[in-house]
């Protein structure tokens, strides 16, 4: 029965980094490929770890791979933040119409800051 | 007090991600946790009463099956954005406001809208936080802030503040 779950859960998560490999490619600019790249890609290995758990059950394996789940999340949006962020700045536009952007005059005005 | 918690967090984790009791790594995990609070430990919360209160945990256990719900809404609707043909998306950066006091509060729940329907946070500039939203539903400031952080923040008060 366990091993079923296991099954199951891997194949969720083969799924979902699958879609987040193929986000990465179809998407237009940094920022949505890093929406695909973070949240699918995260969720997907996160599942194949709890897999992981069903399989090994409470052993060494097992709880190793549980507690690797939340420094994943955290690392991975650690990074995410940093990309973005970074290319932002660097000036990267945020699609060919942006709907709204906020951060533009924040920016603006830390560059004019730096100058003076 | 606040560097014994810290150490006594940092050798729980690395016994456990070792699993292994022998003397030698026991003394391994003490040194390394040693020389990570010497460097990290003024980083660390300020308020460690905080541990001590049983509420905080039950809430904490709550706001984790809320966040893996929201997670795995947030994953369908970006695979779906993913293989739809036409790919629906309308990108934008949003500000919002925060009500949350604490840096480790502001920390998470960063982390947490990250991890959400196609939000991820660009920076925390005073008391506002900047998102890009990988479809922007509505611009009214009142609406985007509840979609967006609203569900998160009350449980957070209640475990880090």
């Amino acid at each position: 029965m366990n091993s079923i779950i296991g099954v199951i859960l891997l194949f969720i998560g083969l799924l979902f980094n699958l879609f987040g490999c193929i986000g990465l490619i179809r998407f237009p600019d940094v920022y949505n490929r890093l929406q695909a790249g973070t949240k699918c890609v995260t969720l997907g290995t996160s599942s194949m770890l709890l897999g992981m758990l069903f399989f090994f059950g409470f052993s060494e394996a097992g709880i190793k791979a549980v507690i690797t789940i939340p420094l994943l999340f955290l690392s991975a949006s650690v990074a995410a933040h940093a990309l973005i962020r970074g290319s932002y700045i660097f000036g990267v536009k945020i699609g060919d119409q942006p709907i709204k952007d906020d951060y533009k005059e924040q920016v603006e005005t830390d560059e004019k800051n730096e100058v003076k | 007090m606040k560097y014994i918690t810290f150490f006594l967090i940092l050798f729980l984790f690395w016994l456990l991600l070792t699993f292994e009791l022998s003397v030698a790594n026991i003394i391994t995990g003490a040194v390394a946790s040693l020389i990570t609070i010497l460097f990290f430990g003024k980083y660390f919360v300020n308020d460690v009463k905080k541990f001590f209160h049983p509420h905080r945990y039950f809430w904490l256990i709550v706001y984790t099956f809320v966040f893996l719900w929201e997670c795995l809404k947030a994953n369908f609707d970006v695979a779906y954005r993913v293989i739809h043909p036409a790919m629906p998306i309308k990108p934008g950066i949003v500000k919002v406001k925060l009500n949350l006091k604490t840096g480790i509060g502001r920390t998470i729940l960063a982390a947490s809208i990250t991890m959400t329907p196609g939000t991820i946070t660009v920076d925390i500039i005073e008391d506002f936080i900047y998102i890009h939203w990988i479809y922007v539903h509505s611009t009214d400031p009142e609406v985007y802030s509840k979609k967006i952080s609203g569900r998160f923040e009350n449980y957070l008060k209640r475990i880090f503040e």
